[in-house]
């Protein structure tokens, strides 16, 4: 009988807590892509189903953000303190996140992050915080037949152009009378464009941001004699009309370059297909010019951590991990077109793996990536850059306006107590 | 002073008539171009901007950008988020605001010309002063319902409906209409027995269609049009309103006809509920402009 009893008890309290030991522990997260329509919100909500069928103990909820207001979201949360577990993060932003306590560290081994491109760690403070599932990188995009016919030289990796035969291959592309502008920086693509796509061309002139030995300041850095020479330089691609200025219709950075409007494009690598598509063998992607400082592109793109607020944070970090295989880099490369994290991972792609007709970006972002200004007040700075190079690229003095912007950047700085540098 | 001949009566009707239809066609241009534009590929709506073509259906016209913005988002969803939340914001607002003014121009308490000038200072504090402690005080705020105590509003409709019902400046609109109506209305309801609550259901109510029509369609436009709040308070899609929504259309490159076929659509409720009450908004207006 008393065995009966305690059979019975012990079945029903199986069975009573079955469920709960069955059930998993819910990790909510939050996306940055409503709306985008792409092949990557679809990668991601892949990876959630997988993650939730792959074990029994968590269970990812995603919820979709707009993207144009997706920070102010994460900022307005932290702020109330309703931080979802698991949140993704642009790159450059990161540290500002991480210092203002809205992130913890990700406690990942390090060793799982070999072989990343550069880009794609997320660092601050000597810990990482993010990791990205993929990068991006710009190039400048021409075609084989238009260099050959005004007998511009190809450049390679190796031996990008200097800045005075990319100036002179402007010149020269331009007084052809053949397009409407020479070149096509993406004046038209406001906000993060600019800084990610226009501080490099400023570094490669010796300039910066922000002063990058103790991100205390900004002068010399952003308004020394290099970047003055940048300055002049970007202000006089507007004057001699080798370039569409600040008022670009949209959709001519959309279509310009395949249209024949513009000789040379400065686009990313998401941006390629279509001027494969458009011109096959005869497109060409190639590496920034080295003016004077070295070549160098833009890095990081979009990187998943964890929030400070996560109470579940081994769950995070565990579908971070899930993540990070070179299936699921080359699932989202194919998906999206942008880059695999791992070179391992660009053999397994359609368009990165040797002879892929993007192979070319794979080895720009390894070999020329610089990430933005690894500091919480980049988020300022990066304003104060934009706004400071239309300007210039509306005719502003140069060296006034350079000050200007370092007087800002100086200012925000101080008054955040140097952001933790 | 010259007598008016038939002629010059003619002429200066043509004249009144040119000005009105100009001023009409200024105002209705923006409307024509958004319904217009919704029905053109991005290429030729942006093309178009530069000439007068933008004003007018030709070209490559089709419903594309109208299916493409539904499959982009769930329209439907927002027009109904904020169809509720404006809705029940309105009708709230009306009787709480009216109620307060009734209290203000009819009843006699102490401190009651004070509690009125801090509600009527309230009126020149933007909302982004305030928007983030309210955000603190929301987050944190308890709540019974259906489910059960809660703490937090965040991600529900009341946290979008409740802090905008009480306002200074529907107050005042009612305040100072209720001041205008004859007050022996008032004490012969009372002579007659009626209580205060019935002199205001049975006797103010009724004559206020003009005011309730006006403090409906400002409070309508308010509510429908709310931009920071909820992207602050609501995380979740299925609480979201149309402005936030907008949002899903601004990627790298915009989708410009999908963004003007979005803002047809979500423009109709307005258009339908300022056409049901436009009759009373406009007598309000025109008695406000003759008084004294």
């Amino acid at each position: 009988m008393k065995t009966r009893t305690i059979l019975t008890a012990a079945l029903l309290g199986g069975v009573a807590f079955a469920p709960a030991a069955m059930a998993q522990t819910e990790l909510s997260m939050w996306y940055h892509g409503a709306g985008s329509n792409n092949q990557e919100e679809a990668t991601v909500n892949r990876l959630v189903a997988e993650f939730n069928a792959s074990q029994d103990d968590w269970e990812v909820v995603m919820e979709s953000f707009p993207q144009e207001s997706y920070n102010d979201s994460i900022v307005a949360a932290a702020l109330a303190g309703n931080l979802p577990d698991i949140i993704d993060v642009d790159g450059p932003v990161m540290p500002n996140w991480a210092w203002a306590g809205y992130m913890q560290p990700l406690g990942i081994d390090e060793a799982r992050l070999e072989g990343f491109l550069p880009g794609t760690i997320g660092r601050w403070g000597g810990e990482v915080y993010s990791v990205g599932l993929w990068d991006a990188a710009v190039a400048v995009f021409a075609r084989r037949s238009v260099l050959e016919d005004h007998g511009i030289r190809i450049p390679t990796l190796d031996e990008p152009w200097t800045k005075d035969e990319f100036d002179a291959a402007l010149v020269t592309l331009d007084e052809s009378g053949e397009f409407e502008h020479a070149f096509d920086p993406g004046m038209a693509w406001t906000g993060e464009w600019y800084p990610y796509a226009f501080s490099p061309l400023l570094q490669s002139f010796g300039g910066d941001i922000v002063d990058r030995s103790t991100y205390l300041t900004a002068e010399g850095a952003l308004n020394g004699e290099a970047a003055i020479e940048f300055g002049e330089w970007w202000q006089s691609l507007f004057e001699r009309d080798l370039a569409p200025g600040t008022s670009q219709d949209p959709a001519d950075r959309e279509t310009g370059f395949i249209d024949g409007q513009y000789a040379l494009q400065w686009n990313g690598n998401w941006a390629a297909l279509p001027v494969i598509e458009a011109f096959g063998d005869d497109a060409l992607f190639l590496p920034a010019p080295d003016f004077g400082n070295g070549s160098t592109i833009g890095a990081a793109s979009w990187q998943f951590g964890v929030s400070a607020a996560s109470e579940h944070p081994e769950g995070a970090r565990a579908f971070i991990e899930f993540a990070l295989t070179d299936e699921w880099f080359a699932a989202f490369s194919d998906g999206t077109g942008l880059i695999p994290v791992t070179k391992s991972a660009a053999q397994m792609t359609q368009n990165y793996a040797e002879g892929g007709p993007l192979e070319v970006f794979y080895e720009l972002s390894e070999r020329q990536a610089l990430v933005r200004p690894v500091s919480p007040g980049y988020v300022v700075a990066a304003k104060v850059f934009e706004k400071a190079l239309a300007d210039i690229a509306n005719g502003a003095d140069v060296a006034d306006t350079l000050d200007a912007a370092v007087d800002e950047i100086d200012a925000d700085i101080e008054a955040n107590g140097g952001y933790g540098h | 002073m010259a007598a008016v001949n038939p002629e010059n009566r003619g002429l200066r009707l043509a004249v009144r008539y040119l000005v009105l239809i100009l001023i009409a066609v200024i105002f209705l241009f923006p409307l024509v171009f958004m319904v217009v534009s919704s029905l053109k590929p991005d290429q030729q709506l942006l093309s178009d901007t530069s000439s007068l073509r933008a004003f007018l259906p030709v070209g490559d016209i089709s419903l594309n950008n109208y299916a493409d913005a539904f499959a982009r988002a769930p329209v439907g969803l927002f027009i109904f988020n904020s169809v509720v939340v404006t809705g029940l914001t309105v009708l709230l607002a009306l009787a709480i605001c009216s109620l307060a003014a009734f209290s203000f121009v009819f009843l006699r308490w102490s401190g009651q010309g004070l509690v009125l000038a801090v509600i009527l200072a309230t009126l020149i504090i933007p909302f982004e002063t305030i928007a983030i402690p309210l955000l603190l005080i929301v987050s944190r705020l308890p709540w019974i319902g259906i489910e059960g105590f809660e703490i937090g509003w965040l991600n529900t409709y009341r946290v979008q409906i409740i802090p905008w019902i009480a306002d200074g400046l529907t107050i005042f609109l009612f305040v100072q209409y209720f001041k205008d109506l004859p007050r022996e209305l008032v004490e012969a309801a009372r002579v007659e027995g009626a209580s205060w609550f019935q002199v205001y259901y049975r006797v103010i109510i009724p004559l206020s269609g003009p005011v309730l029509a006006t403090a409906a369609i400002l409070k309508f436009l308010i509510m429908y049009n709310q931009y920071l709040w909820p992207l602050i308070v609501v995380q979740q899609e299925t609480y979201r309103p149309v402005m936030v929504g907008l949002g899903y259309y601004f990627q790298l490159n915009p989708a410009w006809g999908e963004i003007m076929a979005y803002l047809t659509v979500i423009t109709l409720p307005v258009l339908a509920f300022y056409l049901v009450l436009q009759r009373a908004f406009i007598a309000s207006i025109a008695s406000t402009g003759v008084k004294g």
